[in-house]
């Protein structure tokens, strides 16, 4: 009778401290998570940016501007454009 | 255990010095006592207030308003995260020094920045919105007290002045203002989430307190316009606007198959990245919402009356010549010709021929027509504030009204509405609704407005306008055949007939054989010698819709002779004159 309730006051400290363990382990995931999180929202905002930044970049009137300041290239009058068919077989 | 019976451990001390200790202890404990149950159960919710402000937060998660796109996928709004600057009046101290520099690094005068923190005593006042990320970093690192950095989305806009007019823009608020942006506000908007989260001494979130109350993010949205369409349209309309010491312009680019609307622009123009010169008057998309009188650019629908109805084909012949009086009007033609077929009339934009023509209907039969090609009706394409246009009712008409409509006068539409009635001709008679959206082909059913044949055979008349006789030569395209017709229409000013000013416009479609897209341009009040609807806006035609084919890769349908014809002598190389005329000619600010 008494051995029995030694045994069972071990078992219940031991599952205390399994319990302990567990929140702990769930409190340490659970801030890597947040962290994970916020960087995965700082990663799309530095998409974002990119993403402006690239179509800043490329956009046409830069290109354009690029390619006749820098390039002397020239837009082709319509007279000058010829359009040639490939026969289809 | 009875103490007295242990002979070692009897003590012999005076009963009452028991009774005092233990009288002691019990007050003691009868005190902590009650003050653990005053703190536990009487005074609970305050000091529970207390714990929670500490350990627990309530945390807003923001939610960021969604992407405009083109229908390839490039941005054309784009909210980003940028910080701007607040100050809780109250808590300011800070001497002239760093005053002074906090001044320069905003890039404001310093009394102009007193009098900004000065303006409110209480609660909080934005100095400045928003800050560029360098300006961020510097007003941090001055480290001031009662100034804070609060983080705010801000809306982008990578195609700036090109798309402006479709795309609109948003308030500082986030709230879309214009064009798309006010169009679809409640699915680009974002809704911001909630969250109540158990925090550790360290700050670090251990545990949700409440289920998470999700942001939602801003729908993302990818329009119909094409960019590089859009940019070809908006680059040559300027130049034109430029070449012609124009008052405006617009152009519109239909997909004649789908109803999608691939480039629209307006001149003038506005940047939306940069609201600190608004002017409402550049902000109007007048291609949209304001009307205008389109002249001979609506003679293909008189024609169409008349050939649906049986009464011409496109050889008879009419009698032409000067001198047509309806009502107390006459009617004029700038190149007077003694007989013209149905045909020749729109080859060359002849308006006794049209009267003509439209004299033979009752008013019912031609309002019915011009009714069902969407005249005096909202076009339909979603966009905010647009135009219906004047159609007024038959049954009010006066024989001279009824003169008139049948060139383009007394009647207004919006440049959009043109192009859209004109996808009648383009399609074998079927308009399909337009769309600032991007559709899937599945998603496209067309109306009827005309018989197919009827719709052929006028295309086949409007084809002739853009050959050798007709009035818009300057608006062929090398290797594909064009359909369109012109309008010189006299500006409508006070109620009166402008004797000169002139709004210039050509509507057209290509590859004729099997219309895939239409290009509508209107110039405002061309002043550099040339008004004619062939020469000034022809020639903007010509460029848009040679850069839409060539990008769409549509195979030609011009017969090859004609192309080898227009085989050019060996390109000399450009002089340095030339190349910085052709930069002038387009060297406008984009």
């Amino acid at each position: 009778m008494s051995r029995i309730n030694i045994v069972l006051a071990l078992l219940i400290i031991a599952s205390a401290l399994l319990l302990i363990n567990a929140q702990h382990q769930a409190r340490k995931n659970f801030v890597a998570l947040e962290g994970l999180q916020k960087e995965a929202r700082g990663l799309d905002e530095q998409w974002g940016q990119l993403r402006l930044e690239q179509s800043t970049w490329a956009g046409s009137a830069r290109i354009e501007t690029l390619a006749r300041t820098r390039l002397g290239l020239i837009n082709p009058p319509l007279d000058r454009i010829r359009v040639e068919s490939v026969p289809t077989r | 255990m009875n103490y007295h019976s242990k002979k070692l451990l009897k003590l012999h001390l005076a009963p009452w010095r028991m009774a005092t200790v233990g009288s002691l202890i019990m007050v003691g404990l009868g005190i902590v006592a009650s003050r653990a149950l005053y703190l536990q159960s009487l005074h609970t919710d305050y000091l529970q207030g207390k714990g929670d402000a500490i350990s627990n937060r309530n945390m807003t998660l923001p939610a960021h308003r969604g992407m405009v796109s083109d229908r390839n996928g490039e941005p054309l709004a784009i909210s980003t995260p940028v910080e701007s600057l607040w100050a809780r009046p109250a808590e300011v101290k800070f001497n002239p020094a760093e005053l002074k520099k906090l001044a320069s690094i905003l890039d404001m005068a310093p009394d102009a920045l007193m009098q900004r923190l000065g303006s409110r005593k209480k609660g909080e006042l934005s100095v400045q919105r928003p800050l560029t990320p360098d300006q961020a970093a510097r007003v941090a690192a001055m480290g001031l007290s009662g100034l804070y950095l609060r983080r705010e989305y801000r809306r982008y806009y990578p195609a700036a002045d090109v798309a402006a007019h479709v795309v609109g823009f948003t308030n500082v608020d986030d709230l879309g203002q214009e064009g798309v942006e006010r169009a679809y506000q409640d699915w680009l908007a974002g809704k911001s989430g909630e969250r109540y989260v158990l925090r550790d001494r360290r700050g670090n979130m251990i545990r949700d307190l409440a289920p998470i109350k999700l942001a939602q993010m801003g729908g993302n949205l990818a329009l119909s316009l094409d960019l590089k369409i859009q940019y070809l349209a908006h680059r040559e309309l300027a130049a034109a606007v430029t070449a012609n010491k124009a008052r405006g312009g617009g152009i519109v680019v239909l997909d004649a198959k789908t109803g999608e609307i691939l480039a629209l622009s307006n001149l003038p123009v506005f940047n939306p990245n940069n609201r600190r010169n608004y002017d409402p008057r550049l902000v109007r998309n007048r291609t949209v919402v304001d009307t205008y009188e389109p002249g001979s650019t609506m003679k293909p629908f008189t024609a169409a009356a008349v050939l649906e109805r049986g009464l011409f084909t496109p050889e008879s012949v009419i009698n032409t010549s000067d001198g047509l009086i309806v009502g107390n009007k006459r009617i004029r033609d700038e190149h007077p010709h003694p007989f013209l077929t149905v045909t020749e009339i729109i080859q060359k934009s002849s308006n006794i021929g049209a009267v003509k023509m439209a004299m033979t209907l009752t008013p019912a039969q031609f309002w019915d027509t011009l009714n069902r090609a969407g005249f005096g009706q909202k076009p339909g394409s979603g966009f905010p504030g647009e135009a219906a246009g004047r159609l007024r009712n038959a049954k009010t008409w006066k024989p001279v009204e009824q003169a008139t409509m049948a060139y383009g006068h007394g009647i207004s539409v919006s440049l959009l509405q043109l192009a859209r009635a004109y996808m009648a001709f383009a399609n074998d008679g079927e308009v399909v609704p337009l769309s600032f959206l991007r559709r899937e082909p599945q998603e496209v059913v067309g109306e009827r407005v005309f018989s197919s044949s009827v719709a052929r055979s006028v295309r086949g008349m409007m084809e002739t306008v853009t050959q050798e006789g007709g009035t818009a030569t300057r608006a062929q395209v090398p290797g594909y055949r064009v359909a369109g017709k012109t309008g010189t229409a006299h500006k409508l000013i006070d109620g009166h007939y402008s004797p000169d000013r002139y709004i210039a416009s050509f509507v057209g479609m290509a590859p004729a054989s099997d219309p895939r897209f239409i290009v509508a341009v209107m110039i405002d009040e061309p002043s550099a010698g040339a008004y004619f609807g062939g020469s000034v806006a022809g020639p903007v035609f010509a460029q848009v819709m040679g850069g839409a084919l060539r990008s769409y890769g549509l195979p030609p349908d011009a017969p090859l002779p004609a192309t080898h014809l227009t085989q050019p002598a060996p390109l000399p190389i450009p002089s340095i004159d030339s190349q910085k005329a052709e930069r002038a000619r387009n060297g406008h600010p984009v």
